[in-house]
């Protein structure tokens, strides 16, 4: 279990005041100045050394992502921080955004200063407009004691942050249809290649990061890489936000050790499985677009990008949706089909039409509307959706429906027996 | 993303333009981005025509940004289409949007909408007749530990069951809706024991309010 020491959001809870006087005195904008003047190799190296991997979902190591910014570029370089948090089941950003903004503000003059670029826009979803509000006032609060702007901190480094609204489309997380949002688009992915690194916002080299991946930054500059990495296991470094929701008696964000058993997280934090711990019935373990584990994976299984990899799930941003016997399991899978239904953003072809017959399909799976075999029809078109998108949305709506089957298929089963069984009732019947 | 509603042009004021304090915080929006690059601000603007216009774009307010940033038409309409945050056609004074997703499902959801469509005698997508609510179904809202979740114009409220939602539209239609955040007592995302267990510190007040 994460000791206090080693805790770095320590006002996740909004418990204490989110402004500069009270986010100084909790350690943020301490030595700044300094860790900027060792410089960009001094600051890339050690976020390379932490170990830390993206938080946003897909886990690429942040350090050499940063790597990848031109050292040398007629075109200015921009940062953009993807604080458009929608991935249902998560909801750790929010936390950062309303109660700690100065690590996330100080995080990205640093994450500025380490890859060389003049300015940086945070992305944050339309929804969160109260969160917006208290951001802008505190990057005003930055702005106005000098630590923004030209010569932010005295270091001679000029930086300049903005906050930017989006209105409405999970898609707009995906690095690429952030870019074209931001650009006032459609908010369509972009084909890679190019990577942002080298055509980003406006055609200019940009680095696209999540708010808790940037906000851990200072933090790791003052404590050391070491430190950082000596937390959780190999490859799998450091503190994490986990969103523990669903059927939990106590739902709630907790930051811990990166590689903690799932079973402790959901009893030491969220009170336990509504019902205790054998009333479990499954679990989505990183927010809804991971495929779903049974509970006989969630009794050893670890919180952390390779352990869940290698139970053909994975860690995504740590959103872990619990879900009790009472849980009708198709149903909650179906829903989540009509969510990426709803935010496909029609480009391609397979996910458009694809997400929208998933949910067809699973609908009907929700009733034994169905035969046997659409139980494979279902599982082989996802699989023509999955890889063959621009972007990951389409593998996102294709994974928990393949989870489903993989884990849930004698449930799907029985209900299309039992319907045809009672069709046949009602005809002997008649 | 989902089909717009056809705008309502029978309801099509003739003209719009920003009051004097709009155009002055529409300018600072376009100041943010580089030269040239003016067309970043379309969300930005399209928020702020529609908060002027009552929680509705027009085509006159479309064409009045598409005017400002020097785009085509079309090009704002497409962006007004595709965000979900943008209606093109009026809504009820309190915007009412459920969030149905799987987190916010699990933990009730299906009642606080059952509760709305009760209280208010509309189903999804309506709007009261006296013009005060509309209600709809959003996807997720991102508030998934606090859930079920409804967000009331700018406001989330959280930790709902039916009896706190038809309390809250009691409280939203005598016109003194309750701080914003959980209506549980939770300060935040804390887990509920510790709200039972320490006096809430002293600070800001209420989760989520700006």
């Amino acid at each position: 279990m994460l000791a206090d020491r080693d805790r770095i959001f320590t006002n996740l809870y909004g418990g204490e005041d989110w402004s500069l006087a009270a986010a100084r005195r909790r350690g943020d904008w301490e030595g700044t100045r300094e860790l900027i003047l060792k410089g960009r190799d001094f600051i890339v190296g050690a976020i390379k050394d932490s170990g830390l991997r993206g938080r946003g979902g897909a886990g690429f190591p942040t350090g050499l992502k940063w790597s990848f910014m031109p050292k040398e570029s007629d075109k200015p370089s921009y940062l953009v921080v993807n604080a458009d948090e929608s991935e249902p089941g998560t909801c750790k950003d929010r936390d950062i955004l309303r109660n700690d903004p100065h690590k996330l503000i100080e995080g990205c003059l640093l994450a500025a200063a380490g890859m060389g670029a003049g300015s940086g826009y945070i992305y944050i979803r339309g929804e969160f407009y109260n969160e917006a509000r208290r951001l802008e006032a505190a990057i005003e609060e930055a702005y106005a004691a000098g630590l923004l702007g030209q010569n932010a901190c005295g270091s001679g480094f000029d930086f300049s942050l903005y906050l930017h609204r989006g209105a409405g489309a999970y898609i707009c997380g995906e690095e690429t249809g952030l870019l074209e949002s931001l650009e006032g688009k459609k908010g369509m992915p972009r084909l890679k290649p190019p990577f942002p690194a080298a055509v980003g916002l406006y055609g200019c080299p940009t680095t696209v990061n999540n708010v808790e991946t940037i906000a851990v930054v200072p933090t790791i500059l003052r404590r050391g890489a070491s430190w950082f990495a000596a937390l959780g296991r190999p490859r799998n470094t450091g503190t994490k936000i986990f969103c523990l929701s669903g059927h939990v008696n106590e739902p709630c964000n907790v930051e811990e050790e990166m590689g903690i058993p799932l079973r402790e997280l959901i009893e030491k934090h969220a009170g336990g499985v509504r019902g205790g711990w054998d009333n479990l019935l499954a679990v989505i373990p990183g927010g809804s677009s991971v495929p779903v584990l049974p509970k006989s994976i969630c009794e050893e299984v670890l919180m952390d990008f390779d352990s869940l990899a290698a139970v053909k799930s994975g860690l995504g941003t740590a959103a872990v949706i619990v879900m009790d016997k009472s849980t009708d399991i198709v149903k909650a899978i179906a829903r989540l089909s009509k969510f990426y239904k709803h935010e496909s953003c029609g480009q391609c072809t397979p996910c458009r039409e694809g997400t929208g017959w998933l949910w067809r399909v699973m609908e009907r799976m929700v009733k034994g509307e169905a035969e046997e075999e659409e139980i494979d029809a279902l599982l082989a078109v996802s699989y023509e959706i999955e890889g063959h998108t621009i972007c990951a949305l389409g593998d996102a709506a294709a994974w928990p429906v393949q989870g489903l089957i993989r884990h849930f298929r004698p449930e799907m089963e029985r209900r299309i027996k039992e319907r045809r069984g009672s069709a046949a009732g009602a005809r002997r019947a008649a | 993303m989902s089909e717009p509603a056809p705008p309502a042009f029978s309801l099509e004021p003739e003209s719009f333009a920003f009051t004097p304090e709009n155009l002055e915080r529409a300018k600072a929006h376009i100041g943010k981005y580089p030269e040239g690059r003016q067309a970043s601000a379309v969300l930005p603007l399209l928020d702020l025509a529609q908060r002027q216009n009552g929680g509705w774009l027009s085509r006159s307010a479309m064409d009045y940004v598409a005017l400002m940033l020097g785009m085509a038409p079309i090009r704002v309409y497409e962006a007004a289409t595709f965000y979900t945050m943008f209606h093109l056609r009026p809504v009820g004074r309190h915007l009412l949007q459920a969030c149905t997703t799987t987190p916010c499902w699990l933990r009730g959801s299906d009642q606080v909408v059952s509760a709305c469509k009760k209280k208010l005698g509309i189903g999804l997508g309506e709007t009261t007749p006296d013009g005060l609510f509309t209600l709809v179904e959003v996807e997720c809202l991102g508030a998934c530990v606090n859930a079920p979740v409804l967000q009331v114009n700018d406001d989330y409220y959280e930790d709902l069951d039916a009896k706190r939602t038809e309390a809250l539209i009691d409280a939203l239609k005598e016109g003194r809706p309750p701080s914003a955040g959980s209506l549980a007592g939770r300060r935040g995302s804390e887990p509920k024991r510790a709200v039972e267990g320490a006096a809430p510190a002293a600070g800001d007040g209420a989760a989520g309010k700006g």
